[in-house]
């Protein structure tokens, strides 16, 4: 049976059952912008954001909660869905304090993105300047500043779908919601496991990585990916570096953490800056271990073992590879080990 | 892992045992609670703690600690009993059946009740869960595996495992979860006392040989080495005399560390290499800066096979030097240059001497991390092991039996002790506990205990406690969590001021010489 097709802007687009108008355009190369949708999660259709038109239809329909449907005549960014969108942003524009000057997502916000896209002006009805606003900085891993929040829900997604890890809802009603963590206390007082999922869901300034903050915009920064040191699952980081120094971790979106971190790899990098990092090779003398060069270390190291492999045998030897080096150095030791010393007395921590 | 990590969200029946997933895998957790949640799938915890995973289980089987084979035995025997095998894989994939057949038939649930303190019919219960499942999967770690009869338990699990057709199916597997970052890729580098890169065994000639050719030497050793928890107890006994340790900390891991230690203390040289001073560096005559993993190239291999590139993130900290180009230099030193311009080009050679990982080059990880076995570059990697027919051809049964761990509480150390991870700290805390929001989470060691055993002890939360075995003692605060279960106490070994492994106990495996830091026995008081 031939593939259903519809026609998105004028072009007919073949697409699988079961897709959403999102979905469909996305394969196509369609861009609808979107604010509350994440991948891995249930659509809400809560922001509106994607609204689209669609022929027949009696509203503009949200284009990330929608199934394909063959036939359908459907328009993206038509004056009627632009004006909307407009609204929409306006309203989320209205409903905090974006100011985007000192604002962590200042560069990397998708509401600044979409504001600029659709040339939203100043909201007609923002809330008065001394509206207070809930404001969260009781630890050292996350900040929590409700005035940037657009209630899109994307944190509790990530939080109870993504991560399922049921830390946070949205709490009250109607005007009143707002994120709440175990009974609406702290993430600190609360059920969180900071594996910062939400900080990184959040698509505006909301919540933030507190290492980050006032350490450098997201277009001085640069981000390398490489694989977390902790445990066995081979998370996928992207590392944010200003200066040398690294700023924050985020989780890659690719196999097999697919954008997850837990919070060791997401706030446990400090100790790659810790002032107890070792900058020199210590040799023991008089019973001290002191400070000297490394030619002087490795000399005597060279010296020791060629020694002891004469006069007891390279049996009486060993040498532990590690866990924590990567592939590379793993081989060479047991290389150096085999080949130069004679040795197979090599091992590493796989048992501990 | 016989499997990949994404697969477990298509399994219908997740078996968790001997792993606390949530806190040491969270982000493999993240993939069973969505199988759980959101596809259906059946979860079974066994766990002697009521780990957070417990909330997600539809079976939560407690054993006593070291009693798995009595439960896995006894679940297949209900399997067999009740016809629920899987006949036609068995038929056709596996031989030796009707010995396991045999064996297990000794183990009726209400025996395997008596040993593992699991009600009879929860093991029946569990035993027809993971076999009705279409797909099922086994995840386990060192729960598993710390202990004298690890190897039995893994044997245990396989057994289980081919019995309903589970091994090479997408989904399915055996899947041990790797505790430590490079864990993988040092076994499969030929960080092993027994075998080159690709596991390759040393006592083979033509693969001596080919390594010889390659390296330019001639004989190499042909004996199998010792394992690290063999070497420890070698230079007690005068037999060793000179260690190269990198990025090891035995001073706090080892079991009997107090042992582990005075072994360190009378070797004639003993070299660190690492990035902190740690308790074990202390002991050393040479401690060697390395740089960490932000600051170098290379590759990582996970637990599910994958082999990813590492990326320097920025320069190493000045004074240190990669790993890789200290054993360089150091061996040119010795007369045997290794002059290699950077880790791809180490991992060049790696590819002609490992036919698992020769399809595997720099320029292809860009796109991604690969899975190995990957014999060619048009090879894709491969997701899932033993498709269609096992590495070995027939998948065996090996039979085991119940054994007793090698310590067992009396009236003198009535507790049972288990150890492991937290959530918030890894292994001996070197990196995690310099982590300020890691420690502002979990910012000591606790003892975890019972209510039952808390009250009975006379001790409340918070309370100092001195926690005793045959072969030292700690102190530390107590906390009282629901997550213990009475009659067994838990201790993470991160704290080096309240070293878990001052308690454990050396004795090992027969085989894979682990040491059983799952079970052992103590005595808790009130300090």
């Amino acid at each position: 049976m031939a593939e259903p097709t519809l026609t998105l802007n004028g072009r007919t687009v073949a697409f699988q059952p079961g897709q959403t108008i999102l979905e469909v355009a996305q394969g196509a190369g369609v861009y609808i912008p979107t604010l509350c949708y994440m991948k891995d999660t249930l659509p809400t259709g809560s922001c509106r954001v994607c609204v689209v038109e669609v022929e027949g239809a009696r509203t503009l329909l949200p284009a990330c909660a929608t199934q394909a449907a063959a036939n359908q005549v459907i328009q993206t960014e038509s004056p009627r869905v632009a004006a909307a969108r407009r609204m929409v942003l306006e309203l989320a524009l209205a409903s905090g304090n974006h100011n985007c000057l000192i604002c962590e997502a200042n560069g990397e916000c998708e509401l600044q993105a979409l504001a600029y896209r659709y040339q939203v002006p100043t909201p007609a009805f923002a809330a008065p300047p001394d509206t207070p606003y809930y404001f969260e900085d009781n630890n050292s891993m996350i900040v929590r500043d409700f005035s940037k929040c657009i209630m899109c829900g994307r944190c509790v997604r990530g939080c109870t779908e993504r991560q399922v890890n049921d830390a946070i809802a949205i709490g009250y009603r109607g005007s009143h919601n707002k994120i709440v963590a175990k009974a609406d206390k702290t993430y600190i007082e609360s059920d969180c496991v900071f594996c910062g999922e939400c900080v990184q869901s959040c698509p505006v300034g909301a919540l933030l990585d507190k290492n980050a903050i006032g350490q450098g915009r997201s277009w001085e920064r640069t981000t390398v990916r490489t694989v977390c040191p902790y445990c066995g699952v081979g998370c996928q980081l992207e590392v944010h570096v200003k200066d040398d120094r690294i700023l924050k971790v985020t989780g890659a979106d690719a196999v097999p953490n697919e954008g997850r971190l837990c919070v060791k790899g997401r706030f446990g990098w400090h100790f790659v800056h810790h002032p107890d990092r070792l900058t020199t090779p210590l040799l023991r003398k008089n019973g001290e271990l002191t400070p000297v060069s490394w030619d002087e270390a490795l000399d005597y190291v060279a010296a020791r073992l060629t020694e002891i492999k004469a006069k007891y045998g390279p049996g009486q030897i060993g040498g532990w590879c590690s866990a924590r080096i990567t592939n590379e150095e793993n081989y060479l030791m047991q290389k150096f080990m085999r080949a130069v010393l004679g040795t197979n007395h090599v091992d590493h921590c796989a048992r501990l | 892992m016989t499997n990949s990590i994404a697969e477990l969200e298509d399994a219908n029946c997740i078996l968790v045992i001997g792993s606390n997933t949530n806190e040491n895998h969270p982000v493999i957790a993240a993939r069973i609670k969505r199988a759980v949640r959101f596809r259906g799938a059946d979860l079974i915890v066994v766990d002697p703690r009521r780990q957070d995973l417990v909330k997600f289980a539809k079976l939560y089987l407690r054993q006593i600690p070291g009693t798995d084979i009595a439960l896995l035995n006894a679940m297949m025997h209900v399997i067999i009993r009740d016809n629920l095998y899987d006949a036609a894989y068995v038929a056709e994939r596996t031989e030796n059946f009707e010995a396991l057949k045999e064996t297990v038939a000794a183990y009726t649930p209400e025996r395997a009740e008596r040993i593992t303190g699991i009600p009879a019919r929860d093991i029946e219960a569990a035993a027809r869960m993971y076999a009705q499942a279409k797909v099922a999967s086994i995840v386990y770690c060192m729960g598993i595996t710390q202990h004298t009869v690890g190897t039995d338990n893994v044997k245990a699990l396989a057994n289980l495992a081919m019995l309903c057709g589970n091994v090479g199916v997408w989904g399915g597997g055996v899947n041990p979860l790797r505790g430590q970052n490079n864990v993988q890729g040092a076994c499969d580098m030929g960080g092993l006392p027994n075998v080159f890169s690709g596991y390759q065994p040393v006592t083979d000639e033509a693969a001596r040989k080919k390594m010889e050719a390659a390296w330019g030497v001639s004989n190499l050793p042909a004996w199998v080495g010792k394992t690290m928890t063999e070497m420890l107890p070698a230079i007690h006994a005068g037999e060793m005399k000179a260690l190269y340790i990198i990025g090891e900390n035995p001073a706090l891991s080892d079991a009997d560390a107090h042992h582990a230690i005075q072994a360190m203390q009378k070797l004639e040289l003993l070299v660190v290499q690492d990035i902190f001073l740690t308790e074990t560096g202390k002991l050393a005559h040479v401690v060697l800066p390395a740089a960490s993993f932000a600051e170098k190239d290379g590759t990582f291999s996970n637990t599910e096979r994958r082999v990813a590139r590492v990326r320097r993130c920025i320069p190493p900290l000045p004074g240190t030097k990669p790993d890789w180009q200290i054993i360089c230099e150091l061996s040119t030193r010795m007369g045997y240059p290794m002059r290699y311009a950077s880790p791809e080009e180490i991992f060049e050679e790696i590819r002609t001497v490992t036919p698992s990982y020769a399809g595997i080059t720099y320029q292809r990880l860009e796109a991604g991390g690969i899975q190995w076995p990957c014999p060619t570059e048009e090879h894709p990697g491969t997701v899932f092991l033993h498709k269609d027919r096992f590495a070995r051809g027939l998948g065996m049964f090996f039979p085991v039996e119940h054994k007793d761990p090698a310590e067992m509480p009396d009236e003198e150390f009535p507790l049972y002790l288990t150890t492991g991870r937290l959530l918030y700290h890894y292994h001996t805390g070197t990196m995690s506990r310099r982590a300020p929001g890691l420690v502002e989470k979990a910012p000591e060691c606790r003892v975890e205990l019972a209510a039952a055993d808390a009250a009975r002890l006379g001790i409340a939360e918070g309370d100092t406690v001195r926690v005793r075995s045959r072969r030292g003692e700690i102190t530390a605060r107590a906390t009282i969590s629901p997550k213990a279960v009475a009659g067994t106490v838990f201790l993470p070994f991160h704290f080096a001021e309240a070293a878990a492994n001052k308690l454990t106990n050396a004795a090992l495996d027969p085989v894979c010489k682990i040491p059983e830091f799952k079970v052992c026995a103590v005595q808790v008081t009130k300090a």
